[in-house]
């Protein structure tokens, strides 16, 4: 016996095997494409008119609502005056276009993640045996290279910008699902046992205390999704997603340095934006916490 | 507006086993399996065994015992928090144990209103939002007026727009007491409620309490390690030990006829001054007999009466109870009454 050869299937097996499953998936593309890209059209209209709204708008309209909407969530004069001067340098260096097309795609991916991850978390936190079910396949979301799953989402989506949301979403989503799940399961027994003597049902149980009370670490899952999401933006932009990803990606082609660091530096740009954004309202959320009046 | 207790509630052949099988085992313990081989032997823990008690409404029933004797279980039982291995809790006709969870829902709401150790306040939410926690619960319209009333009741105005965390202990279970009050329950539960403040502030609170529930009359279940305390709040005590029932009577016969060597060694240092009764060890005044000048209340304490007999130099009066004559006593028989008989046999 062969002890140094592994006893590996034959190669014509494999083969036929792995013919197979193409085939099958093949067939299932050609009979579902259509169906599932007009199940996905809105998804595509979403992120088409958030992109136009940002780009075709006078750029001084743009700027003032992002500085407003930021100092909104951080109250904080600081972040928002950061925020402007950062997005007025980025658009002095020609990435506005690119900056906007990045800002839409990522809001669009995370308010996907977070549409879908918080009831997946909330579920988990409900059940331990969902909780066993989805936890390895959160793990495997976050290990597979996402290369491998790019494959499938552009047979069935060709290229373009809704299998880069698909794409996205599936690396991004796990933290806020994750943490939502976590932050349910740390409220206090004592409050939760509170709850149940006066008579709460589960779904004012899930309202005036779980949710409230587990708002701070679903935050902190959030803001991981986002900055996931950015750093998504490059792997994206193989598959025909605009943005600033895209220039880096031909940097790297026909190593163009500057043009490298620069768009690099604008997705940290924005990666430092919306981290001290969320971060600081993710802080107000817990004004509860603070001593003294 | 509030609601007082109107019906007793019937604790009955109650058993708590905890563990996997917990049915199965419930037979041999009635039988005589005691707690150390249920445990050894089977590996299920005996919470509480063969408890039968009734509850009187309007009044204030202590429920007193040592960690892990099984007393955060018994009161758990009353709303069903814990659902017991066998036996009934009866109120007002209906059986808790029993109930679906829709009706143990309604009950909670309707019925029973709780305080906890650890206040388990909602620490989210402005005093005033957790007072009125439990009338938001049940869509009640005029909560937030019901919960100022409370918070003024507990004497905490002033301090509505608070979050938990920025009071006291001693506030925070003010408005823990203020949000079981506002639910306007006919029952209020009281697990340990007062354990976790200092001296001091936890005297405060047994003194709210009790103005309150003269006025509010409700049926009060208290739950308390602390014999000091059971025997200034309870007008009926029940004594429980590793899960099993030991004695249940009012705070003098506790004191004064202890069921056995346990309870006796519990009641030694208490202060039997402050609650021995005059009439309880009055003696009949004799036919004839000239009786003395100097008069006290049967209701009086004997530490009170002592002071008062001493002021007076005098060392007999009567014990009258309104019009009637209900003995003589004399100092000899008041400081013996004060005097733990234990202690003056070991001192001799």
């Amino acid at each position: 016996m062969d002890l140094i050869r592994f006893p590996e299937m034959s190669r014509g097996s494999l083969r036929a095997m792995r013919q197979t499953i193409d085939g099958g998936f093949r067939d299932f593309t050609r009979a579902w494409g259509d169906t599932l890209e007009a199940i996905f059209a809105p998804l595509q209209d979403l992120l088409t008119l958030i992109e136009n709204l940002l780009i075709r708008s006078p750029w001084i309209l743009v700027l003032a609502v992002l500085a407003a909407g930021i100092w909104l969530l951080s109250r904080s004069w600081k972040i928002a005056l950061g925020s402007v001067l950062a997005l007025l340098v980025v658009g002095y260096f020609g990435m506005w276009e690119d900056t906007m097309r990045t800002i839409a795609m990522v809001a669009v991916c995370t308010l996907i993640a977070v549409v879908v991850g918080i009831p997946i978390g909330i579920l988990m936190a409900q059940s331990n045996r969902m909780n066993a079910m989805v936890t390895p396949i959160l793990d495997m979301m976050q290990t597979m290279p996402s290369f491998v799953y790019l494959i499938p989402v552009v047979m069935i989506f060709g290229l373009g910008k809704v299998p880069g949301v698909i794409a996205v979403v599936i690396y991004a989503i796990p933290p806020v699902i994750r943490l939502t799940n976590l932050g349910i399961r740390q409220v206090a027994a004592d409050v939760l046992e509170a709850a149940e003597a006066f008579g709460s049902s589960s779904w004012q149980k899930l309202r005036d205390v779980q949710l409230p009370l587990a708002l701070p670490t679903i935050m902190a899952g959030v803001n991981q999704t986002i900055m996931m999401s950015l750093a998504m933006v490059v792997v994206a932009s193989m598959i025909g997603v605009r943005g600033l990803g895209q220039p880096v990606l031909q940097a790297i082609n026909q190593q163009y340095f500057t043009m490298g660091v620069m768009n690099g530096l604008a997705i940290v740009a924005i990666a430092i934006i919306m981290d001290r954004t969320t971060q600081a309202y993710g802080k107000r959320l817990q004004k509860h916490t603070e001593a003294g009046k | 507006m509030t609601e007082a207790g109107t019906h007793d509630i019937e604790i009955r052949d109650l058993y708590k086993i905890f563990g996997p099988e917990a049915g199965r085992h419930v037979e041999a313990v009635k039988a005589g399996l005691t707690k150390t081989e249920l445990n050894d032997r089977h590996n299920h823990v005996l919470g509480l065994q063969d408890i039968n008690l009734t509850i009187p409404h309007g009044r204030i029933t202590v429920i007193m015992g040592l960690s892990g004797s099984g007393k955060s279980t018994l009161i758990r039982h009353i709303n069903g928090l814990i659902r017991p291995t066998a036996g009934q809790v009866l109120y007002d006709g209906l059986d808790v144990v029993t109930m679906t969870p829709a009706q143990l829902r309604d009950f909670r709401r309707q019925k029973t209103a709780m305080v906890f150790q650890k206040f388990a306040l909602l620490p989210h939410r402005t005093v005033l939002r957790n007072v009125a926690y439990g009338l938001d619960i049940r869509g009640i319209a005029e909560a937030e007026e019901r919960a100022r009333h409370w918070i003024g009741r507990v004497g905490l105005q002033g301090y509505e727009e608070y979050y938990p965390r920025q009071l006291s202990g001693g506030m925070q279970q003010r408005v823990g007491l203020a949000r079981a009050l506002a639910n306007d329950a006919e029952i209020l539960l009281m697990d340990e409620a007062f354990s976790a403040l200092d001296p001091l502030i936890r005297m405060d609170m047994q003194s709210i309490l009790l103005e309150l529930q003269q006025e509010l009359r409700k049926t009060i279940i208290f739950i308390t390690h602390d014999l000091d305390e059971a025997l200034r709040l309870g007008d009926k005590i029940a004594i429980l030990r590793d899960g099993a029932m030991e004695q249940v009577g009012d705070g003098q016969e506790i004191v004064l006829r202890p069921a056995n060597a346990y309870i006796a060694e519990f009641v030694r240092e208490v202060n039997r001054g402050r609650i021995i009764e005059a009439r309880t060890i009055a003696a009949p005044a004799a036919e004839g007999r000239e009786l003395p000048g100097f008069a006290v209340k049967a209701r009086s304490r004997l530490d009170l009466v002592a002071r008062r007999m001493t002021k007076a130099g005098v060392s007999e009066a009567q014990v009258r109870d309104g019009d009637r004559l209900v003995g003589i006593i004399d100092l000899p028989s008041i400081l013996e009454a004060m005097v733990n008989p234990a202690d003056a046999a070991s001192d001799d």
